[in-house]
């Protein structure tokens, strides 16, 4: 565990809803763009069942997943469609110098 | 040896090829996906409200209209092809609304895909909660013996029981038999596997209401001596459900069990175009399995893009039922016969890595 900033993406290599998986030591994350531009980063795994985020797509404000179409709130980590019923870790995000920085603490 | 097969396999949820199925890696586990450019998948992912609101005004103005054809001609031999249509399309139909507004992909407004999702339910005679469950559980493990609840052609294939099930006599039994027991508070053990605690209160209250509009649909039958009242509702389950057998057969009948690969286990088959708006594009079934997020719309594109590292599609339920029949028969007789699907020789791992940028 750490509270260090770490770079994640240039923030332009996201386009309006959209996601991208990054991996930091053993741990898969996912860094997305919302519908009103603004970026997240959250665990990359669904709660569900074990499948990556990564190959989902974003909609709006939320992250769906590939497999099941469940939803997560990419705001607050919340699962808001089923099957997902146990929420997502997410991370506080900045942006500096056009890059994406999350801090995995 | 806990590994060991035994003849006939065990397809249930709570019998000893679930736990089976866990040990040799096949429950909840990866399967192949072919290549595909990641802006391209972000393109065919999109929701739309546009076509899914088209097609099920249409489908209504449908329903309404064959079904006040039916009624006026009702005691005429005009009344037969009438409700022929009626019943298929409410029958048959609201399954593949059903399946498309359960993966909540239909409509771009979750609102619409919910609605949608528990009318069509309502009209499939599924009970909605329990089926969401379950269909989930047969897109993580689909066609794995003792996890997925959804084979539909369990070998040594019963075929007195498949040709009845055309007029839904065997499984509308099971689904108001099911429908009571969640009625009075209780689910079947095999739900259990599935279903995550906290949704039996949805699923009790839903089948009661269920049963209710059922029973008000009987009464009304009974008070005026006339059976034109369950050819409305009810009994379009027995007359019009045929093809969603149908269709529905073509999707992983006489395929391989226990394999990672939807190219192996389910069937793309090319239709004509009235043919796959009755079935909202379902046919393109290997397709949808790889990439569930897909709405129905977006799957003949996806099909085109996908089509190199796929087996060919068959042209036509003609095709497919010249596969299906001779297959089920033989195994009925030999219940380790499977189809075996052609692939495409896998494309180098440099290109595969420039499909997925």
């Amino acid at each position: 565990m750490s509270d260090a900033w770490i770079k994640v993406c240039a923030a332009d290599a996201l386009a309006i809803e959209d996601v991208m998986r990054f991996d930091h030591g053993e741990r898969t994350l996912i860094v997305c763009r919302t519908a009103d531009g603004s970026y997240h980063v959250a665990d990359g795994i669904c709660t569900h069942e074990k499948v990556h985020l990564a190959d989902g797509c974003v909609l709006g404000n939320a992250i769906e997943c590939a497999k099941h179409n469940g939803r997560f709130d990419l705001r607050t980590g919340d699962a808001v469609r089923r099957p997902c019923r146990v929420p997502i870790a997410r991370y506080d995000v900045k942006i500096e110098g056009g890059e994406v920085y999350a801090r995995l603490g | 040896m806990a590994n060991a097969l035994s003849l006939p396999r065990n397809y249930a949820l709570d019998g000893p090829e679930n736990r089976r199925a866990v040990e040799r890696g096949l429950a909840n586990a990866t399967w192949y996906t072919s290549p595909i450019p990641r802006a391209r998948m972000r393109q065919l992912m999109q929701r739309k409200d546009g076509p899914a609101i088209r097609d099920t005004v249409i489908w209504f103005a449908l329903l309404a209209v064959s079904g006040a054809l039916g009624g006026l001609a009702w005691g005429t031999w005009w009344a037969v092809p009438a409700f022929a249509v009626y019943g298929v399309l409410y029958a048959s139909v609201s399954d593949s609304r059903w399946h498309e507004c359960g993966h909540g992909t239909a409509f771009k407004t979750s609102w619409m895909n919910e609605v949608i999702y528990h009318l069509a339910s309502f009209m499939a005679v599924r009970a909605p909660t329990p089926w969401r469950w379950s269909h989930a559980r047969h897109h993580s493990d689909t066609i794995i013996v003792g996890r997925d609840p959804e084979i539909a052609v369990p070998r040594p294939p019963r075929i007195a029981r498949l040709l009845a099930n055309f007029t839904h006599l065997v499984s509308a039994p099971k689904d108001l038999a099911n429908m009571l027991r969640h009625s009075v508070g209780r689910l079947h053990p095999a739900e259990r596997d599935f279903i995550p605690e906290g949704e039996e209160r949805a699923i009790f209250w839903t089948s009661r209401a269920h049963l209710a509009i059922y029973a008000a649909f009987v009464f009304w039958a009974i008070a005026a001596r006339s059976v034109l009242p369950l050819m409305y509702v009810g009994l379009p389950t027995l007359y019009g459900s045929w093809l969603m057998v149908v269709f529905g057969l073509t999707q992983h009948a006489g395929l391989a069990e226990d394999v990672l690969d939807h190219r192996l286990n389910c069937r793309t088959v090319s239709l004509n175009p009235v043919l796959r708006w009755l079935y909202w594009n379902m046919n393109y079934h290997v397709e949808h399995h790889m990439f569930p997020m897909a709405p129905y719309h977006a799957l003949p594109a996806l099909h085109e893009v996908l089509k190199a590292d796929m087996p060919p599609p068959y042209r036509g339920l003609w095709e497919a039922y010249r596969e299906i029949i001779p297959t089920i028969w033989r195994q009925s007789k030999d219940p380790t016969y499977f189809v075996r699907r052609p692939l495409p020789a896998p494309p180098p791992n440099n290109s595969l890595d420039a499909a997925r940028a």
